[in-house]
Order: structure tokens, then C-alpha cells, then sequence
């Protein structure tokens, strides 16, 4: 074990920012703090880094209490949205600056910034001024400095947001690289779930100063323990619609009804919350797809390969994610298949009761 | 409303410029057909906001005219041309409220106040925000404010033509579905002429009608999503459109078959053996894996899965080459080639592409 | 928003407690002592009570240079904050006249006050200044050292000269922090020039300007030196700001008693308004700024 948080919260004025947490990460982890803008990713992290310290709860490093240690005196090192780095400095002395200042030799400092620099495709640029670089390269100019640190704890609070999509693209597939052969323990936070699924490892979904789940990230993508989970790791985000259990069906209305299978079978009587991904809506029957809905199309967006479908059922706003590109009229009628194995059921608390048979056996 | 014809525009930030690399928009013919939705796609610096700029009238071409319909707007400003802009970053007035900032472009042209009321509140419904219509802007999220800013764009019935520069930058991404698909319906609604720039590659796709790829300072292709997808004109496009982007083999190609290293990949159509720098780009929603002797041998590096599908990440001959595989599918073991849709292939030469001369028929596919 | 906690941080503060402690609190004490007692001299103290704050409150000498004072600020203040604020507009936002601009802009705040008191005394005498001397070949009986209203005209006069330019750089910092794009929606809503001042840039340099207020209104309020020099306080008690009374009642008429409890309440006045904008300043920030 090594980053243990033990009941530790953050109060700013009377408001909490992260209520009581529990949360262990284990070295040479990847860890995605996955939630939307003031969902308490950044409280966290600092928190991690000793920027702030907790109002409640221990922090432990190694088993050793660090809660009131200063960031300074810990291995931290972090990486932010901005691109921060020394502008004055060509990227040789950025990366080469918390060496320095740890009293390491020349020589083995040089010899470690060009080992980085390669690494992270920085060589020919070492001698240029952070300015002079494009945002990608800034950006890794910053990601060197802090993995030359050989930090135990790697903070990275969206390091890709500010990139462009493709950039965004390349460095996300560089990063997980970069993590399997430092050891550490990383933190990476994000607002996009489908960065957390890139970078794999372990997801944190936080939601309002919570982490609601915590856990190997395709797990927590299959398998969300609530509502609140399943929204926040979707994009777009999940559909809902309130179901009613009645004996050994399930019934969506307007006649539609799926048989009570699996963990359903146990379920008192009454009304549900059933949730499904839009990539599992279709346009035909797939098969085994045993629900169709009528629905209203609101919109469609076409990406060339796909077509996300905006739909209205009876109140609720839904949306499919379709394969191939279609050309739909819009306000028409239209009729939606889904295959009952990916609906996943909350109770009316939100909580998980039984989820999608399909991820059950994945 | 208008059509927007760029004739033979092309500009430089440079006093003189010299050579061709001096310009950062390059020879440029256009014409921005009447009530569509248009995207402007491209990675930082590839001279879409000049454009936009001298689309807008913020700046003046070093050369070339625009015309809306025929008439000559080269040397006019934004007023002039009866323009309407949503910025990066959201422009609200503090001050005022709501309902004001959303009135504020029709009371300036001194509208009819019974007009203007029924308009702002049409506009404010459309973006969700009626309930707000008396409060101050000032203290309202980032979201709400580039909301308004897309309302004040709209509000305007008689622009020529709404102009977007990378709207949703500081939008949550849950709100940007929100914020797209209103967008879309109010392109559906009220028919405006729209130009969105963006280096987003779904924000472009899904926003427009027809989308105008734009890579160091010259236009490489101007399609539909569907069009950029299939049959992407420049490996460029290729690569910039699709997540993982197009894969690119080195091969040679005669009649329709290309062979990369020794290996044959048989092409969907008959092709004249091209010159220059010959390859075959796939798009890794078309690829597919196999085991024995068909396809492409490769080393399956890793498999990430990202939910909904999973990106098999492998090499070939040194180079990286990827497949989308369906949810939940598992590798059979041993497999380590992989196949392409022979029809799904397209073939370019020195990075554009080259048409075949007729696709090839059933009958003769079957024999290859 | 995101503080950190480090009670250890206190003890940087120290040292400017110590001098801050040694430059004006202990002073300040020194004059509070004075204001409740009586002396004769030698040292001789003698228990006065709040005598000497009746004395000036009830003082009809103070009362009127508290009223000039307070006419003094109000001219001050509405004239150079309207004439900053326009002078900012017109300057050029950037390139090489921008830099030119700043410069001259700044020159008349590196003068010393008595030197510019003395340049607008040598300007406004009827005999050899320049000024004088272009009004007499108009034919206007110019003199400020008999008319209170001539005198009050140079005096408003310097000071607009003087510090006008502060109010432009403040004025000139908030306006250079709008961001373009402002003024292109601007034109693109067809905002007339007035508007685009009423509400983009005024709202956008609302906190610099109260700054600026703030600055020139004590400032202004405790003006001593410029007025000493050119009217000295004349024509009469025409010029006379509580300053210069102060200045009279404790040097000149040696009525140190009075003077302290004077002081105090000067002090006072000073720190009770600077408490009304400050409070101002932050109940506008929160009740707009989120």
C-alpha cells in the first residue's frame, strides 16, 4: 500500500468541498479522478499533495502519517491544465530545475534530463525556450519536470485540456506509457470519461465534493454502483426511464415488458429507475433485442461513422448512439430497439439493484 | 439571406510576402452556400480563424474578394455586412439582465418593442433560460454566459450569416451535448447560414452539414461527415478525422492489389499504378483480426477498451496499425493478422488521394 | 478561494508589525496624549478631557475650512475623474505612441509637490508668469493673491494638472484588461460609442476607478503642500484647507492641545470614509461578482 486517505475532508467557509473520503492507491497505479468541473477533483488532489490540509481524517504515505507535512517536503510533483514553465529557461534547464535543487551532480542530471527528453520526443527542443514550443510540447516539457522528480505521488490535473483533440489524442497514448515505467503512484483527473477509459487502470467517479465509486476502471464503467456513477461515466450521458415491477415482469409502458431475469427475479414489487447506454439503442431488431420503443426524434448528429439520435419517449430525453450514419426526419415518429440484457435497474435512491445481465457475465 | 462566394482569396500576415510559406491562408475558392451549417476543421494554426476573420470582415484580405450574393464586401466591416459572432470566450454585458443582453442587438437597430419582447422570449426558450430573463448577467456560470452569447448570435432574424469560433471551449462536456444539439434545432428552426470553427473533430462532424477541413493554410477537402469518413481526399483528413485516426501502410498498388511488404491487400477498385509516395489508408473501424494466412501479419501491442468498442493497438513492419473491435469481444488466441474491407481501402499518392477507375464487381472480388 | 492553512506564516508579518508599530502608532499615541491634556511648557501636563475636541468641533474657524475642504475634494474629484476616464479612451491602446503616452502621462506624478507648487506660483503671477502675463494681454484683472476666486482656480487648477494623469493610468490599466472580443460584439450588436462605454468598459473599470476615487479623495483631502506654496492659504482664509489650519493652529499659534484633538478627528474622517468605499467596494464585488 502507499497513498492512504482515511476520512479525510475539506471545509472552506462553513461549505464542505469533500466530505469524509476513504481511499487507498497503490504504487505504480493509475488512478483516474473522473467528474465534472466542482465535483471536488482539484480539492482532492491538493489534499493528495498537502497543498491544503484536511479538516478531518490522516493521510498516510508508505504507513507513515503525513497529514500536516509540508508539499515541499513530500515526493510530489504535479502537472497542471496550464502549461507552467519556467519561460525564461530553455526546456534543458526547466527539466534540469527540481534536480538542481535537490543537490543531485551534473553529471547525473544531465544525464537524466536527456533521458526524459528522449523519452517524451523532447530532445530537439532542449535548447529552445518554453514559449518558442507548441502547447503539446509545452505541455511535455512540463510532464518531463515532473517525472524527472522520481516523485512517489504524480498529480496530473487535466494536463490535456487545453490541447487540441489531437494532440490530446497522441499524448493520452504516451501517458500510460510513461506511468508503467515510473512505479508511482498516479493521479490523473478528468472531465471525460472516455479519457478514463483510455488511460485504464483505476477510475474514482466524484460527484459534489464524493467519490461515488471507486475501482478498476472498466469495472466501474459496467458494473456503477448508482445512478449519480452511471451519468457521470457516460458520455453521452446514460438515458433513464422509471419502470415498474409487477411479479416477473418488468413493464416500460405503452405494452412493453421485459421478463424479471437474474438478480431481478428477487426484487420487491414497485416502481424502478432503468438505465441503458445510448451505444445499446438501435434502429433494427439486433437479434435478441426484445424492447422497441416509440419515440420522437428531436435531432441527429452524424460524426461519418455513427449518428447520435436525440430522442424524446414520453417525456424523457434520450439519446442513441447508432452505427453507420442515417438520415432521419426530423419530429417523425420512430421506433427504437434495445436489448434487455444492457438495462441496468437503480431503486429509487438511486442505488444499483441489479445490474445489466451483459456486464454480469462480461 | 446570402450566399458567400470567396473568389481567389488568399492572405498573409507578412507586409511582402515572398514565398507561398509566407501566407498563412493560401489560394482559396469557396462559395458558402445560403442557409446551410458549415464547420471550419482544423488543428491549431492551420489558418481557420484568418479565415474567419476575413469572413467576418475583422480583417482584410492581402488578396481576393468576398462577395454576399454579388455584391463586394472586401473592404467592408462586420456591420456592413450584417454579420452576427459567438466568440471563444463568453462576451455578456454585466450589467445588464438577461432578457437585456438578448435585446440588446435589436434595440440597437431600434426594433419595435413589442417585436423584441416576443423575439427574446422566443430565443430565451430555445436556450433554456426564461426563468432567467430578469436576473443580472454578472455572477452567472460560464456555461449560462456562452448560452446568452449564443442567444445574442441568434436573436437576429435578417443576419446573412452566424459565425462560431470554437464556442464550447469552455463548456463542461456534459453541457456541450446540451449546448449542440440546441444549436442544431436552432439551425433547424430559423435556417441561418452557420460557419463554426473548431479543432474538435464531433463538434465539427456532428454540428454540420458539410464540413471544410483545413490543413496549413489551404482547404484539403470539403464534404459531408459521411464523405470525410469513407473517402477521406488527403491522408491529412485521414488522420485528423476518426479516433484512432486512418492507418497508413506504405505499399505499391497495381490493378487491385496493393502489396505492402510482400503481403497482398486486395483493393475494392482497379487503379493505374500511381506515382510518388504510395500508400493505403483503412480506417480502423474496418479492420478486422484473423489467424492463418489471410490479411496482414502483425504484433498485437495492447487492447484499451473504451466502453463502447475497443482499440486493438498493433504493428506492422514497425509502424503502428489499429482496429476498432466490438464491446466484449475477446482475442482468440493466436490471432496475429489482420484484414481489411477490401471496398473500405482507399489509395493515395504523395498524401492525396487517387480515384480508382471503376470498383471492382462482385464476380471478381470473389476471385481474389 | 483554496487557502493554506500555515499558522507559522504569522511570524513573516512580525517585522512589519514592528515598524508599522514605530511609524505610526506610537506616534499616533504621542498625539493622543497631546489631545486630553493641557501644557505649559517644561513638560507640565495637566489633565484636559475631551476640552480641546469640544473646542474645534465648536470652532467656527474649523467648520468653514472643513466645508472648503470638503468643496475642494467634490471640485477635485469631479473633475478628474470624468477627464482620467476620458483621457484613458483616447489614448492609443498599443504601439509605439502608447508607450510615448504613458511616459508624459506619468511625468507630472515624479514632480515633487513643493516644486509644483512653486512651478504654478511662478505661472499664475500676473507679472512674469506665463499665464498672468497671456490673461493680462486679454485684459482680465488677473490676480490670485487678492481674488479668492482667481486663487481657487490655480489651486483647482495645479491639482488637476498634477494627478489627473493617475486617474488616466488607472483608468488606462482597467480599459487595456477588456479582452477584444468585447468590442467586436459590441460592433457587431451595433452598440453606439456611449454604449460601449456604459456597458463594457465602465462596468469593466468599476474597480479600478473606486481605487482611483479613493486615492484622489484623501489625497485631495489632506492637500497641504501645493496651497501653502502658491496662495498660502490666501487670498485671506479663502484657500485655507483643514491642513494648513491644522498646520496654523499647531506651528504658528502653538495650540498643540487643539491641534492633537484636530488631528485625531482629521484622522478620523479619513479613516471613516476609507471604511465607507472599502465597504462599498467589496458589497459591489459580491453582490455582482458571483
Amino acid at each position: 500500500m502507499s497513498l492512504v486517505l482515511e476520512s479525510v475532508s475539506k471545509v472552506v467557509e462553513g461549505q464542505s468541498h469533500i466530505y469524509p473520503t476513504d481511499l487507498t492507491l497503490e504504487r505504480g497505479t493509475m488512478n483516474v479522478l473522473l467528474g465534472p468541473t466542482l465535483s471536488g477533483k482539484t480539492s482532492l488532489m491538493r489534499l493528495m499533495a498537502g497543498l491544503d490540509v484536511p479538516a478531518t481524517g490522516r493521510i498516510l504515505w508508505e504507513g507513515k502519517d503525513v497529514t500536516g507535512m509540508r508539499v515541499q517536503d513530500r515526493k510530489v510533483a504535479m502537472v497542471y491544465q496550464q502549461f507552467i514553465n519556467y519561460p525564461s529557461m530553455t526546456v534543458y534547464d526547466n527539466i534540469a530545475s527540481p534536480m538542481k535543487l535537490m543537490g543531485m551532480s551534473r553529471a547525473e542530471i544531465d544525464r537524466r534530463v536527456r533521458e526524459t527528453a528522449e523519452f517524451l520526443q523532447l530532445t530537439p527542443m532542449l535548447e529552445r525556450k518554453p514559449l518558442e514550443l507548441s502547447g503539446g510540447q509545452q505541455q511535455r516539457c512540463a510532464l518531463a519536470r515532473a517525472l524527472v522528480k522520481d516523485a512517489g505521488l504524480v498529480l496530473l490535473d487535466e494536463p490535456l485540456a487545453n490541447l487540441d483533440y489531437k494532440l490530446r489524442e497522441e499524448l493520452r497514448a504516451e501517458i500510460p506509457r510513461i506511468f508503467e515505467e515510473s512505479g508511482a503512484v498516479f493521479v490523473y483527473a478528468t472531465t471525460e470519461p472516455e479519457e478514463a477509459l483510455l488511460l485504464g487502470g483505476n477510475v474514482a467517479t466524484m460527484w459534489e465534493g464524493r467519490i461515488t465509486q471507486f475501482g478498476p476502471t472498466p469495472q466501474v464503467y459496467r458494473a456503477p454502483s448508482d445512478a449519480t456513477t452511471a451519468r457521470v461515466f457516460s458520455d453521452p450521458p446514460m438515458n433513464f426511464t422509471r419502470v415498474l415491477k409487477q411479479g416477473n415482469q418488468i413493464s416500460f409502458g405503452e405494452g412493453q415488458s421485459a421478463p424479471a431475469s437474474g438478480a431481478l427475479v428477487d426484487l420487491p414489487d414497485g416502481t424502478y429507475t432503468a438505465g441503458f447506454r445510448p451505444d445499446h439503442l438501435h434502429l433494427r431488431a439486433q437479434g435478441n433485442d426484445g424492447l422497441h420503443f416509440q419515440c420522437t426524434l428531436h435531432v441527429t448528429e452524424i460524426t461519418g461513422s455513427e449518428t447520435f439520435v436525440h430522442l424524446d419517449h414520453a417525456g424523457d430525453r434520450w439519446v442513441g448512439l447508432m452505427h453507420g450514419v442515417h438520415h432521419l426526419e426530423y419530429g417523425a415518429p420512430i421506433e427504437v430497439w434495445l436489448d434487455a440484457s444492457h438495462i441496468y435497474v437503480f431503486a429509487e435512491s438511486g442505488d444499483l439493484v441489479a445490474p445489466a445481465s451483459y456486464a454480469a457475465a462480461a | 439571406m446570402t450566399q458567400i462566394t470567396l473568389d481567389n482569396l488568399a492572405h498573409s500576415y507578412l507586409p511582402n510576402p515572398q514565398s507561398e510559406d509566407d501566407f498563412a491562408l493560401k489560394q482559396l475558392d469557396h462559395v458558402w452556400k445560403d442557409g446551410e451549417a458549415y464547420a471550419l476543421l482544423g488543428a491549431s494554426g492551420c489558418g481557420k480563424s484568418t479565415l474567419l476573420n476575413i469572413i467576418s470582415g475583422l480583417l482584410v484580405p492581402s488578396r481576393g474578394r468576398i462577395l454576399f450574393d454579388d455584391k463586394d464586401v472586401t473592404h467592408q466591416d462586420t456591420v456592413a455586412r450584417n454579420i452576427a459572432q459567438v466568440f471563444q470566450f463568453p462576451v455578456v454585458y454585466d450589467t445588464m439582465t438577461v432578457g437585456d443582453n438578448l435585446a440588446f442587438p435589436l434595440r440597437n437597430r431600434g426594433m419595435d418593442p413589442a417585436y423584441i419582447a416576443k423575439r427574446v422570449q422566443q430565443i430565451a426558450s430555445m436556450i433554456g433560460m426564461d426563468d432567467l430573463l430578469k436576473r443580472k448577467a454578472r455572477g452567472l456560470t460560464a456555461d449560462a454566459k456562452q448560452k446568452i452569447s449564443l442567444g445574442r448570435g441568434m436573436v437576429r432574424e435578417d443576419v446573412n450569416a452566424i459565425l462560431f469560433d470554437e464556442p464550447l471551449t469552455v463548456i463542461d462536456p456534459h453541457m456541450k451535448w446540451e449546448l449542440r444539439t440546441q444549436l442544431k434545432a436552432l439551425h433547424n428552426e430559423f435556417g441561418h447560414t452557420m460557419i463554426y470553427v473548431t479543432h474538435d473533430q464531433t463538434e465539427a462532424l456532428t454540428f454540420a452539414d458539410k464540413v471544410v477541413v483545413m490543413h496549413d493554410g489551404r482547404v484539403v477537402q470539403l464534404g459531408t461527415p459521411e464523405e470525410l469518413f469513407d473517402t477521406p481526399e488527403h491522408t491529412f483528413v485521414g488522420y485528423f478525422i476518426g479516433s484512432p485516426g486512418m492507418n497508413l501502410i506504405d505499399a505499391e498498388v497495381s490493378g487491385s492489389m496493393a502489396h505492402c511488404g510482400g503481403h497482398s491487400v486486395p483493393l475494392g477498385g482497379h487503379y493505374t499504378a500511381p506515382g510518388g509516395h504510395v500508400q493505403i489508408g483503412i480506417r480502423p473501424e474496418f479492420v478486422t483480426i484473423a489467424s492463418g494466412e489471410e490479411g496482414l501479419p502483425v504484433t498485437i501491442k495492447r487492447i484499451e477498451d473504451v466502453g463502447r468498442h475497443q482499440i486493438l493497438r498493433a504493428e506492422f513492419a514497425g509502424k503502428p496499425v489499429n482496429a476498432i473491435l466490438p464491446e466484449g469481444m475477446t482475442v482468440p488466441a493466436g490471432a496475429n493478422r489482420l484484414k481489411f474491407a477490401p471496398e473500405r481501402v482507399n489509395v493515395y499518392a504523395d498524401d492525396w488521394r487517387v480515384t480508382p477507375l471503376h470498383s471492382v464487381s462482385a464476380t471478381t472480388k470473389e476471385a481474389v | 478561494m483554496d487557502k493554506v492553512q500555515n499558522n507559522k506564516a504569522w511570524f513573516l508579518v512580525l517585522p512589519v508589525l514592528v515598524l508599522v508599530a514605530f511609524s505610526a502608532v506610537i506616534p499616533l499615541m504621542t498625539v493622543v496624549n497631546y489631545s486630553v491634556q493641557d501644557t505649559f511648557g517644561n513638560n507640565v501636563f495637566f489633565w484636559q478631557g475631551l476640552g480641546w475636541f469640544k473646542q474645534v468641533l465648536t470652532s467656527s474657524q474649523v467648520h468653514s475650512a472643513f466645508g472648503r475642504q470638503l468643496m475642494f475634494s467634490g471640485i477635485i474629484l469631479a473633475i478628474q475623474i470624468p477627464l482620467g476616464i476620458a483621457i484613458a479612451i483616447c489614448m492609443p491602446k498599443r504601439g509605439f505612441w502608447a508607450s510615448v503616452c504613458l511616459v508624459l502621462m506619468a511625468l507630472p506624478l515624479l514632480i515633487p509637490w513643493n516644486v509644483v507648487g512653486t512651478i504654478w506660483q511662478i505661472l499664475g503671477r500676473g507679472d512674469i508668469g506665463l499665464i498672468g502675463f497671456v490673461l493680462d494681454a486679454l485684459n482680465i484683472d488677473w490676480n490670485y493673491a487678492r481674488n479668492p476666486l482667481h486663487a481657487w482656480i490655480i489651486v483647482v487648477v495645479m491639482d488637476v494638472w498634477h494627478w489627473t494623469s493617475l486617474v488616466a493610468l488607472l483608468a488606462y490599466a482597467g480599459l487595456q484588461s477588456i479582452p477584444q472580443a468585447y468590442y467586436q460584439a459590441a460592433k457587431i450588436d451595433q452598440a453606439s460609442r456611449w454604449k460601449v462605454f456604459r456597458y463594457i468598459e465602465l462596468p469593466k473599470m468599476a474597480g479600478v476607478l473606486l481605487i482611483a476615487i479613493l486615492l484622489r479623495f484623501m489625497d485631495s483631502f489632506m492637500i497641504y503642500t501645493e496651497p501653502f506654496v502658491v496662495t498660502g492659504g490666501g487670498p485671506g482664509t479663502a484657500t485655507s484647507f483643514l491642513s494648513i489650519d491644522l498646520v496654523k493652529m499647531a506651528l504658528g499659534q502653538f495650540d498643540l492641545g487643539p491641534a492633537a484633538a484636530f488631528s485625531i478627528m482629521y484622522f478620523l474622517v479619513i479613516l471613516l470614509v476609507s471604511w465607507v468605499f472599502y465597504t462599498v467596494m467589496t458589497n459591489l464585488d459580491k453582490a455582482e461578482g458571483r
